[in-house]
């Protein structure tokens, strides 16, 4: 039924614009629900407010509402936020570089360590990065590498932007270099301002910043940015806002607790997690750099469609035909109708399972990397532990996002390859956590909601998530 | 304050001695040096990867448990491959087992690429000292 428009009730509408499709979610800010969700296909090649307003339209024929007084976006269309970064030491710099991108939302094409050469230059330049990121050397540590560095990427014939992360005493002068070379250049605080030390918030800001002055333009998103409140923001990004929150909740409300998150795509596989810190296992000395608290990592080879075999290979096929129950036969057909066409959906039995297993190791595998590990070292004083990365061990819940998981019949199953098994010993996976289900695809939603009041985003986060 | 030296520190192999440790670390911050400490159960690689994202001046090894002399073996061949083959090394701690005269230990060390090689109980001032004189500090 539809009604007028009621100026006491405050409504939000939030468009998430994917590469396939363009999703809103309509949330009735009084009640604090989801009150419409809706989708239509991306429209970014030709103008992207075409599939914009079809999405908007959709969610106006369910809910009557013609005007919403919230109105916000993000979007990782026309190939998300394609980042390249550089640092030192490769497990130092260079992996602070890394995550800090990450973090920000931006899909990494490539982290380069050290100094840059010819043929490195030249795949940058193949790589036409939205952002570089150039980080290397602690405060008053190495300059000689960022400097360098900053020469050759200076040269490269194509203008992009560059975010200057590194040793501070040498940021003007990397700077003047690069404007010399065309490059638009903003300095930041450094990634690794002390040795082991991580500070990756203020390179997070600086390309959320140059994001929206420089990239929203050339993806041909200006026309939205036009039509909304607040500024466009990567997708990831708000997923990370929403994941954090829901995890820790704000000053004034508690979240869940430690969280982890799965979204399994077609191509590639984000894994997320929320903890205090960076948790070490009792008695172990934690070795390398310390991982972001909230940590996101992105696995290209792994993903229902365009990486299904990959995915198969990693598992071993005959491995994977035990698990899935289906003939190598099977699987090859099914694979290779999938490489014809990605956008097939399972249609029979077997297919249904082949499916589930896909997905169930791809969580598995993309967890495997995204934990930390650890070590158990002998020494004349007896039994201890090296740690790398984060333990996941004692993580509450995992939450399921994306469509792979929402639509698949069993969720859970394919939650459940992230815990902990005797398969991977030294990987510090979640032992014994509880799964809850991003049922009405709102996660992305919910990070623009928080913008807005993240005690309402909270709120209606823990109403509207589904505990498996 | 600081001298404007930095030095990176921590005790080598699988030895979890950190006392020594923390008494070095104070001691070295007192004289005025900027201190990165790498703890306990450090790796060469640790050493080396910290000396250069932090362009330090010198790598002060100690070792406590007697592995000593395998634990340090290739650090310098290391250096050399990292690109800070200059950088002066020092040991010290129990850096060999059982009762060896230190006269037989320092050589072995020295022949390590090791610049300077401590017997067990050396106070911190005369490390101290050495740095001063080995990286130019004046007094």
């Amino acid at each position: 039924m539809h009604h007028g428009v009621d100026f006491k009730v405050k409504t939000a509408l939030f468009i998430d614009i994917g590469s396939t499709y363009t999703k809103a979610v309509a949330v009735d800010m009084e009640n604090e629900e989801v009150i419409a969700c809706a989708k239509s296909p991306t429209t970014v090649m030709t103008d992207v407010t075409i599939g914009v307003n079809n999405a908007i339209a959709k969610i106006k024929e369910q809910t009557g509402i013609e005007n919403f007084e919230v109105f916000r976006a993000c979007s990782s269309a026309a190939g998300g936020l394609r980042m390249v970064s550089s640092g030192l030491v490769r497990d130092l710099t260079a992996e602070a570089a890394r995550q800090a991108a990450l973090s920000a939302g931006a899909k990494v094409i490539n982290v380069y360590a050290n100094k840059l050469n010819a043929h490195e230059a030249a795949e940058i330049l193949d790589i036409k990065p939205d952002i570089f990121m150039l980080a290397g050397g602690t405060d008053g540590g190495n300059s000689e590498v960022i400097l360098h560095n900053a020469k050759i990427i200076a040269d490269i014939p194509l203008v992009f932007p560059v975010i200057i992360s590194g040793n501070k005493a040498v940021a003007d002068e990397v700077q003047r270099i690069l404007e010399a070379g065309g490059k638009p250049a903003v300095q930041c605080e450094n990634v690794m301002p002390e040795f082991g030390k991580l500070n990756i918030n203020p390179s997070r800001e600086a390309i959320r910043q140059v994001f929206l002055d420089r990239i929203i333009n050339a993806k041909g998103l200006k026309a939205v940015q036009d039509m909304v409140q607040g500024d466009i923001i990567p997708t990831p990004a708000s997923v990370i806002e929403s994941i954090q929150l829901f995890a820790r909740g704000t000053k004034r409300s508690l979240g869940m607790g430690e969280m982890v998150a799965v979204d399994i795509g077609g191509a590639t596989t984000d894994i997320y997690s929320a903890t205090n810190g960076c948790p070490v296992l009792s008695g172990a000395v934690l070795k390398g750099i310390p991982h972001p608290a909230t940590k996101r990592s992105v696995e290209g080879d792994l993903g229902m469609r365009w990486n299904a075999q990959s995915i198969v290979s990693l598992v071993e096929e005959d491995f994977f035909c035990e698990y899935a129950d289906v003939s190598p036969e099977k699987l090859r057909a099914t694979l290779a109708k999938y490489k014809e066409n990605p956008e097939l959906l399972p249609e029979d039995e077997e297919e249904r399972r082949i499916d589930l297993q896909l997905a169930r190791q791809a969580a598995f595998i993309a967890m495997t990397r995204h934990a930390g590990s650890v070590e158990k070292i002998f020494t004349p004083l007896g039994e201890s532990y090296l740690q790398t990365g984060k333990n996941l061990y004692d993580i509450q819940f995992v939450l399921g996002t994306g469509g792979s998981i929402i639509n698949n019949p069993n969720p859970k199953e394919i939650l459940s390859g992230v815990e902990a098994t005797p398969k991977e010993p030294f990987a510090l996976m979640p032992k014994k956590p509880k799964y809850i289900l991003d049922k009405k695809y709102i996660l992305s939603a919910m990070g623009l909601l928080s913008q807005v009041d993240p005690e309402m985003a909270l709120r209606i986060m823990k109403k509207e998530m589904v505990i498996l | 304050m600081g001298n404007g030296k930095r030095l990176v520190i921590g005790v080598i192999g699988a030895d979890i001695h950190t006392v020594g440790n923390k008494i070095l670390d104070y001691a070295f911050r007192e004289a005025g040096f900027d201190v990165v400490n790498l703890g306990v159960l450090v790796s060469q690689e640790e050493y080396i990867n910290a000396a250069i994202e932090t362009k330090a001046d010198a790598i002060i090894v100690s070792s406590l448990y007697g592995q000593g002399e395998l634990d340090c073996r290739g650090m310098r061949d290391k250096c050399i491959e990292a690109g800070i083959p200059d950088i002066p090394l020092y040991v010290g701690g129990n850096i060999v087992i059982g009762k060896v005269p230190f006269e037989e230990v320092e050589p072995k060390f020295k022949a390590m690429g090791f610049n300077r090689v401590y017997p067990p109980a050396t106070p911190p001032e005369t490390t101290i000292a050495d740095l001063k004189k080995d990286l130019g500090i004046e007094d």
